[in-house]
């Protein structure tokens, strides 16, 4: 009846697990006793949970990102902790059939639920505005997307509390993940996980694409296109042309232990090492669907605060769709060590110090953008000057990596963990950060408190090296990743400087989510009035704050690059009142996204415990209710032109009694 | 400034409408051409393969070289790509995927043969 | 000057906004096509993922049989066959959705459909007769990469199905809409890109199979 799912299944022994679950259990009943006291569910669904406004989704997803941030974080803290405890001897408090769970779960959650949603959702929030356009291409597809991303994240963190997760390292790598060696449900959590994120990532992908080629405003040329909306076409790029790569590569694994297949597995003529070579094959392209967003973010930041038009455009747009092509041949970097032999290894050698070529010249482009601008030290600022120094640093030790006869002694050293902080963190996070703080006060009409900004970015910079330098030390030293404990001395004091370094990054993040707090309850005297806080440079800010509903109440037109700035110099003002507006064609919102998106969460659990007769309930009920949905004529609407004039005429008088 | 934005203006329209003119689904001319071609350039490598005329060196390529032929043909009447659809996103996007297709299958195929060719020599049915 | 421009340019937006709309947010169909082109692209490159699986392990037959001994051309011919007609009858039911004639293309449609249905039967027989000789996916990494590419293709081709029986009854409810035509459109590019797949997987799983 229930496949292999008993209460056996629930780890009550673990107290650090029932902690965790205890903690979980008790947040969600505060969670849903709040809702249900001042009466927010039926706000919560209509506005929120149902809502096919680019802007509410992109919120949702940064909301889901930050939560899984926390998860993340929580993991890293413990294997910190455990390696600290357990260099001179000691055993540690975490076993190791949990210590490996955990550096799993933190590499699966920080990589696929954590940084993936948190692109997608700054994504949401800003290239429709900054392409005016009035929402994406598909506004229901774009709903779906962000549910089944949260269907793999609940199914990530169901596995905490009922059963599992995979033991195996982020990326699962065969024969350890096929049954014979990981009999649990832990990889299954995992595959089924990534399968059904990984859709929705693809369908957010498509989506973009289309919004970007199809409804950019009139004049906006693909070379007056903001870079923020250049890196994310890129990346969306990436993304259709990696993701099914992946979806193909688990769906493989997946075969091996459900049907007894033999793709992966040692014996009947499978090859684990194909596994490795698809999954790169995806594998390296992600690092560049993440960080290409970032690299858009630093272009607007800082643009936006030296006053200074971006310098290099042009190369910066061609920088980004090399690295776009690129990307795709130089994954065999990642396992030089499988043996492929000098020409291969050479040929991947070689491609991978030459995509740090156009990596390198976007660097110089943000320093001359500088130079001589009027640099405003604000905190997005300081995330990019944070960024550029790391960043530089991570490069380098990747182009180190690059030289095969190198990896030989570095792979799957602690090295390479320091590397990849070194450009995630640095490059993907702090990238991300300074655009949540640079675009909030589009999002949610106030700005974020600036001193507790600073700190946050102080503790995360300091934070940072203090835990990654250490381990580029051990790496070289020869301590290989993933150990639970090592009975080294030598090595005790550089791991201590690293747990240091992560309660260091602890006050980061406590800095940065009781600068939300404050921000929150002091929102009246951080209000953005003029929807334009920055003093902007794109289409994003000729908006209030937040913007209306539909966006624009005409197309604005594009006559060249930085739009909004220049007409802030031709008309010295931003948008002025028409004296008439037309009718607003916009869709309406829909409940099919979540109600599909909670069967496949269903459908999810039920293969992952091997429940069959649910499995085809949840799948059939999934395709019923994704049929149905077609057959909805009810779609969409007109916002009459009065209610238009009036938003646009309170957001006018808003503009004025500002001036 | 104003030219400068009429025509950009224009240009973008323009480009819309280009792809307006591929709604068009054919004629059945088009589908009946695209079918015979489709039929022949099938049954010249199954029969090649049947008949066992040529050596296995020399008929898979020729059946890749005709499967390869087939496949433009398809596109062409059947999913209608041709020169005035080749400023379109439609072929853009075909021609990056048609890429990073190449790259996977013989990249994937390349590092595995030289990887069985070094790690184990003994046991390589690959060729 | 500028006061001027910025009067010019107002006006223009908001005749270019009135005038827009439609062409904007009324979806005549480019947007979904090109939506729906990039979504099989990336179909495109999955069926690459796994036909490069099949390409690495065709040869790791584990002392179990290969392609030689389980593949008989005509009947895959046969198969072929089927498939190819239909992409044949797709177009003509296009071409009758194009003239409005309702009849015509539900009659094109439901002649497509008996052709899938008689490729997946075809398929299917092929399956569970390998599988009853021994061959089955779980014999070796050569038949798992078989089954498994086949087998996308084989599901790719029953969910178009689906699709065309839903299309078939959206048609029968609302007739040949400027909706209904775009999702025929649609529906046409994945049928025909079906058959294009299949091209690959007889030419390399079963002509270069049987070759060898």
């Amino acid at each position: 009846m229930f496949g292999k799912l008993t209460l056996e299944a629930i780890p009550y022994h673990e107290p650090i697990i029932m902690g965790a679950v205890a903690m979980m259990v008790l947040g969600g009943a505060a969670l849903f006793a709040g809702i249900t006291f001042f009466r927010l569910w039926g706000p919560l669904w209509s506005k929120w949970l149902t809502s096919v406004d680019h802007k509410n989704i992109g919120i949702m997803y940064i909301i889901l990102a930050l939560v899984m941030l926390l998860r993340g974080f929580a993991d890293a803290v413990m294997m910190r902790t455990q390696q600290a405890m357990a260099s001179t001897g000691a055993a540690g408090p975490l076993p190791p059939e949990h210590f490996d769970q955990i550096f799993t779960a933190h590499g699966v959650i920080m990589i696929f639920f954590m940084a993936m949603p948190f692109m997608v959702g700054l994504m949401n929030i800003v290239v429709p505005l900054q392409i005016g356009a009035r929402d994406v291409a598909f506004p229901y597809l774009n709903n779906l997307s962000f549910w089944l991303t949260a269907a793999g994240a609940l199914l990530i963190n169901i596995s905490l509390a009922v059963g599992e997760f995979a033991r195996t390292g982020w990326l699962a790598y065969p024969p350890l993940s096929e049954l014979q060696y990981s009999p649990g449900v832990g990889v299954d959590y995992y595959l089924w996980a990534l399968q059904i994120s990984g859709v929705g990532t693809l369908l957010a992908g498509v989506n973009m694409i289309t919004t970007i080629l199809k409804m950019r405003a009139p004049g906006m040329t693909l070379m007056r296109m903001p870079i923020f909306t250049w890196t994310t076409l890129c990346s969306n790029m990436l993304i259709v042309a990696a993701f099914p790569i992946l979806t193909a590569t688990l769906a493989m694994l997946s075969l091996d232990r459900y049907l007894g297949m033999h793709f992966f597995t040692n014996d009947g003529g499978g090859n684990a090492m194909m596994y490795v070579n698809l999954i790169w094959a995806w594998g390296h392209p992600e690092v560049y669907i993440l960080v290409l967003p970032a690299f858009g973010i630093f272009s607007e930041v800082i643009s936006t605060f030296s006053s200074k038009k971006l310098f290099g455009y042009t190369s910066m747009v061609y920088a980004t769709v090399c690295i776009t092509v690129l990307s795709f041949i130089v994954w065999l970097h990642h396992f030089f060590t499988m043996g492929a032999g000098a020409n291969v290894n050479a040929f991947f050698g070689i491609s991978t110090m030459i995509i740090s070529i156009p990596t390198g010249a976007k660097i110089f482009n943000w320093l001359f953008t500088m130079y001589r601008g009027r640099v405003q030290f604000t905190v997005p600022v300081l995330w990019t000057l944070g960024f550029m120094v790391t960043f530089v640093i991570g490069g380098m030790t990747g182009v180190l990596m690059a030289v095969p006869a190198a990896d030989f002694v570095l792979h799957n050293s602690l090295f390479l963990i320091a590397h990849f902080h070194n450009v995630i963190i640095g490059g993907v996070l702090f990238g991300y950060l300074a655009g949540f703080t640079y675009w909030f006060p589009k999002a949610f009409g106030f700005k974020l408190n600036e001193t507790l900004g600073k700190v946050s970015f102080w503790c995360w910079l300091v934070g940072f090296y203090l835990a990654f330098m250490p381990l580029y030390a051990l790496g070289l030293m020869g301590m290989t990743r993933r150990m639970n404990h090592v009975d080294n001395v030598v090595w005790h004091n550089y791991l201590l400087v690293a747990a240091l370094g992560a309660a260091v990054i602890a006050c980061g993040i406590g800095a940065f989510v009781l600068q939300i707090l404050v921000s929150v309850l002091n929102r009246k005297s951080l209000r953005d009035l003029t929807g334009d806080p920055w003093n902007g440079r794109t289409l994003e800010w000729a908006t209030s704050s937040p913007p209306a509903f539909y966006n624009f109440a005409v197309d604005p037109v594009v006559t060249s690059r930085d739009a909004f700035w220049e007409q802030k110099q031709t008309t010295g003002a931003g948008l002025q009142p028409l004296p008439a507006y037309g009718k607003i064609h916009m869709p309406h919102n829909t409940g099919t996204g979540v109600i599909l998106g909670g069967f496949i969460a269903v459908l999810g659990f039920a293969l992952i415990w091997h429940i069959w007769w649910l499995s085809v309930a949840a799948f059939a009920a999934a395709v019923a209710v994704g049929i149905g949905h077609t057959f909805n004529e009810n779609r969409d609407y007109y916002v009459p032109s009065e209610t238009v004039a009036e938003t646009e005429g309170k957001y006018f008088k808003q503009l004025t009694s500002q001036v | 400034m104003a030219t400068a934005h009429t025509t950009a203006h224009g240009h973008d329209h323009g480009h819309h409408g280009a792809h307006h003119g591929e709604g068009a689904h054919g004629s059945v001319k088009s589908y009946v051409i695209g079918f015979v071609l489709s039929v022949i350039l099938t049954a010249i490598p199954f029969g090649l393969v049947m008949s066992g005329t040529l050596p296995a060196g020399t008929a898979i390529p020729v059946c890749f070289g005709l499967g390869i032929i087939q496949i433009v043909v398809h596109l062409v009447y059947f999913l209608h790509m041709n020169s005035s659809s080749a400023r379109s996103w439609n072929m853009a996007a075909f021609l990056f995927t048609l890429l990073i297709v190449a790259i996977l299958v013989v990249g994937s195929w390349w590092v595995m043969a030289h990887l069985n060719a070094n790690m184990m020599p003994g046991a390589m049915p690959m060729e | 000057m500028s006061n001027a421009h910025s009067v010019a340019a107002a006006d223009a937006a908001l005749l270019h906004g009135v005038e827009a709309h439609d062409e904007h947010h009324h979806d005549d169909g480019s947007k979904t096509t090109l939506g729906f082109w990039i979504y099989l692209m990336s179909d495109c490159i999955l069926f690459a993922a796994v036909f490069a699986a099949f390409a690495v392990l065709r040869g790791q037959t584990a002392g179990g049989p290969d392609a030689k001994e389980l593949f008989s051309l005509p009947y895959v011919a046969g198969e072929t066959a089927f498939l190819l007609v239909s992409s044949f009858t797709y177009g003509m039911a296009m071409i009758a959705a194009e003239k409005q004639k309702q009849s015509a293309t539900l009659r094109w449609l439901g002649v497509t459909l008996l052709l899938g249905l008689g490729f997946m039967f075809m398929e299917l027989h092929e399956f569970a007769e390998l599988i009853g000789e021994g061959a089955g996916p779980d014999r070796s990494a050569f038949l798992s990469s078989f089954f498994t590419l086949v087998g996308t293709h084989g599901l790719h081709v029953l969910s178009g199905m689906v699709w065309m029986v839903t299309l078939i009854a959206h048609v029968l409810r609302r007739g040949l809409t400027q909706a209904n035509i775009v999702r025929l459109t649609c529906l046409s590019l994945f049928w025909h890109f079906l058959d294009i797949v299949w091209i690959g997987v007889f030419t390399i799983v079963y002509l270069s199979g049987v070759a060898a």
